[in-house]
């Protein structure tokens, strides 16, 4: 494509076709601010506050709507863009609760930002009536709504309904009255909101936040009478240095690990043990099912099989193709598993009474929080996992407690229930389940590895939205002959747009796969919605290449090596499948509406 | 509304994004209201989340998420419209019928509203009531004019005709 030459406050730029004013002045190291603009969204131009002035234009242009053109000359900069800028920054605070020091977003807002660079006299506009009478939405156990502090930049719609295709949220109403609404302005809870956060990860302001449950936690941490467990997600280690002042991509295994010591919970367990645990229950469950069809003929077990570890898709899926929950592994997430096993394995095992055990988890998503709050968690007999917090609450405990976490030394996990494989920390990123399954059922058939040079199954990593890969199954051992020669057909979706779009082809026949992967977030649990902000295209490519070196730097890379997995079904659950594995490591889903 | 009249309007009018408008406006000239269950649905019908369609809807005065009274009152709120005055004209109607803009009458005859311009602005204050245009109100002509609306519905309360102004 040709190439367009502009200046940008005099200095040339040139870049091509198609690319805005605001890509240009990225090119040029020009910054211009923005609202309503992110890179994973579609072009709103709607905040205005990155207007320039274009040589010749009678009006200002939203840089981040325009696109460049042949010799335009351009200022960032000019009195007339300074004057425009200070007033739409004036305009915007007018309309939004600037409480900023009682705000859980203090010091992480992008308007909070916008105005100290910006805004430096008291504004003479009157703000908006609407502010003096507002309610907070804290119905849903993910997400606290507080229609005061948005400033109608849409970013939230344009998440719901682009990357997610859910629009749970939507714009209502117009002028002083317009609001970002769910359907009739029903409680965030009641409706078909999958809890998944993205729109709290790209919230400028304090308008979308997660429930956070800190001050539960510390609670907890300093009651003496309580053993406080801790898990933590694979995709935990690999983005909360960025919240602590690390570069996207470092991972800081042992120094969470540390600093969760530090914090004073009694044991610092890993989520990636269920992780592993999930594959054994989840792999077997993939076998059973195809044989049980291609062998039997039952008629009542359903192909393709779709993963269970993403709360936001069970949500999703619950809502939208009911008719598919048989679909669905029954196998609980691998936070939940952990909890389950948290309260009768370990708790059996330390000799602790599980009315005294509270069950911590650190996730990189808004969605497990609802997870843990859904009534079928509770089958150790108490809440499974009591409370969740996100990676953003535990980088703020970690400040809060004011610990130096880059002087911290690198801890291990506890044990039990602290050691993992390779396997499982692929959870992390999309494609992750799958080839940790791949891994370990292609070996109980064949009794071979995976045929992928270092067991990396290429065909299953990378961005791309919907990926599918086809296996071809050879040398297969007695119990599995009926396999031999079959071709396994997987499919890898991220982000719901994408998992609608695979779930509308299997729906209309259109595909013919065996088992799909499924998981609510672009990039998988490393784009989660409790994940340090900001995120982009870039952040999470980093992040998945950490995810994969952790992977190559464990010891053991495949889940049924995990010698604590071996030793949990020899003390406690037996086999796969097993009955106590069917107590306690699996789950029944809930048909919902959509609206 | 029932399933197949709504059924019936959305294949009249097909199933494209662009086709949301004059669905809605075809259900409130028949029912003069869109009920959450009529928004769900068309929502299904145009692959749209019901979150969409509320949005749509709330935007215009025009199509009310609300049941209504039989006569519905909308009073312009433009900027022109308050310099003429508008403000005491709804100040009196509500005072005469007890009514705060946005609610109906517990007999469900008279709802109130505050609507965006309806075009008549060289002859503010104007209303609305049902279709039916009132122009260059005072207080005291709004009254009258509520008044004549009051009577008429006493007296034609045995056999009431909704449409009838």
């Amino acid at each position: 494509m040709q190439n367009i030459r502009l200046t940008i406050n005099s200095i040339p730029v040139e870049i091509e076709a198609g690319k805005t004013i605001l890509d240009a002045a990225k090119k040029a190291g020009i910054s211009i601010p923005t609202l309503c603009h992110h890179p994973d969204l579609c072009v709103a131009g709607n905040c205005r506050v990155c207007v320039v002035e274009q040589l010749g234009a009678r009006t200002l242009q939203a840089s981040c709507a325009v696109p460049v053109s042949e010799g335009m000359e351009i200022s960032t900069n000019s009195a007339k863009v300074q004057r425009a800028r200070r007033d739409i920054l004036e305009l915007l605070l007018s309309e939004h609760r600037s409480d900023c020091v009682n705000c859980y977003k203090n010091n992480q807002c992008e308007l909070q930002e916008l105005a100290a660079k910006y805004v430096f006299s008291s504004s003479e506009l009157i703000p908006l009536p609407a502010l003096q009478h507002y309610s907070i939405d804290a119905s849903s156990s993910s997400i606290i709504k507080d229609d005061s502090k948005c400033i109608r930049c849409q970013r939230c719609v344009r998440t719901c309904s682009q990357l997610q295709h859910i629009s749970a949220l939507a714009v209502a109403n117009k002028g002083s009255e317009q609001k970002i609404s769910a359907f009739m302005d029903k409680p965030m809870a009641n409706v078909v909101c999958t809890n998944c956060g993205q729109c709290v990860n790209r919230c400028p302001t304090g308008a979308l936040t997660e429930r956070n449950y800190i001050t539960e936690v510390m609670h907890a941490l300093h009651d003496k009478n309580k053993h406080v467990v801790v898990q933590t997600a694979p995709a935990v280690r690999i983005a909360l240095g960025e919240g602590l002042g690390f570069a996207p991509g470092e991972r800081v295994t042992g120094k969470m690990v540390a600093a969760l010591k530090q914090l004073g919970f009694d044991a610092v367990l890993d989520t990636d043990f269920t992780a592993d645990l999930t594959i054994m229950e989840e792999g077997t469950e993939l076998l059973t099912r195809l044989k049980k069809v291609l062998v039997d003929g039952d008629t009542q077990s359903a192909l393709p099989m779709t993963t269970s570890c993403s709360p936001g898709w069970i949500k999703f899926i619950e809502h939208k193709f009911p008719e598919f929950l048989p679909n669905v592994s029954t196998c609980k997430s691998p936070q939940q598993m952990f909890g389950a096993l948290a309260k009768t394995y370990y708790a059996q095992k330390r000799k602790l009474d599980p009315a005294n055990i509270v069950s911590v988890s650190v996730m990189p998503c808004t969605a497990k929080k609802y997870e843990a709050d859904r009534p079928e968690m509770r089958d150790s007999g108490f809440k499974d996992v009591d409370y969740v917090l996100t990676t953003r609450e535990l980088a703020r405990m970690i400040k809060m407690a004011g610990i130096d976490f880059s002087a911290l030394a690198d801890l291990s996990y506890d044990s039990i229930m602290g050691t993992s494989t390779g396997a499982a920390v692929i959870f992390g990123a999309t494609g992750g389940v799958m080839e940790a399954a791949l891994r370990t059922a292609y070996e109980i058939i064949t009794g071979r590895e995976v045929p992928f040079e270092n067991l990396n199954i290429q065909p299953a990593r990378g961005m791309e939205g919907v990926r599918e890969a086809a296996v071809k199954i050879e040398g297969c051992e007695d119990n599995w002959k009926f396999l031999e020669g079959a071709v396994l057909k997987v499919a890898i979706a991220h982000g719901l747009t994408n998992a609608y779009k695979v779930m509308q082809a299997v729906k209309e026949g259109r595909a013919d796969y065996h088992f799909i992967e499924v998981m609510a977030c672009p990039g998988g649990c490393l784009g989660g919605g409790g994940q340090p902000m900001p995120t982009s295209a870039e952040i999470r490519q980093k992040r998945a290449e950490a995810i994969y070196a952790e992977d190559a730097g464990m010891p053991l890379r495949k889940s049924h090596q995990n010698p604590e997995i071996l030793a949990i079904y020899d003390e406690f659950l037996e086999k796969p499948l097993g009955h106590q594995s069917h107590k306690l490591l699996h789950t029944v889903y809930v048909e919902r509406d959509w609206n | 509304m029932e399933e197949f009249a709504l059924t019936k309007i959305v294949n009249h009018h097909g199933t494209e994004r662009e086709k949301l408008m004059p669905i809605l406006q075809e259900i409130v000239d028949k029912q003069s209201y869109l009920s959450d269950d009529d928004m769900v649905k068309v929502a299904n019908a145009l692959q749209l989340s019901a979150a969409e369609v509320y949005g749509t809807a709330s935007f215009y005065s025009f199509l009310p998420t609300q049941k209504r009274g039989i006569y519905v009152i909308r009073v312009c709120k433009s900027i022109i419209a308050r310099m003429k005055g508008s403000q005491e004209v709804l100040q009196a109607i509500s005072d005469q019928l007890n009514l705060k803009p946005g609610e109906t009458t517990a007999d469900g005859l008279f709802s109130l509203e505050e609507v965006n311009d309806i075009g008549w602005s060289d002859h503010e204050p104007a209303m609305l009531i049902n279709d039916k245009v009132y122009t260059d109100l005072t207080p005291e002509k709004a009254t009258r004019i509520i008044s004549k609306y009051l009577e008429q519905a006493s007296q034609s309360k045995l056999s009431f005709n909704p449409t009838q102004n």
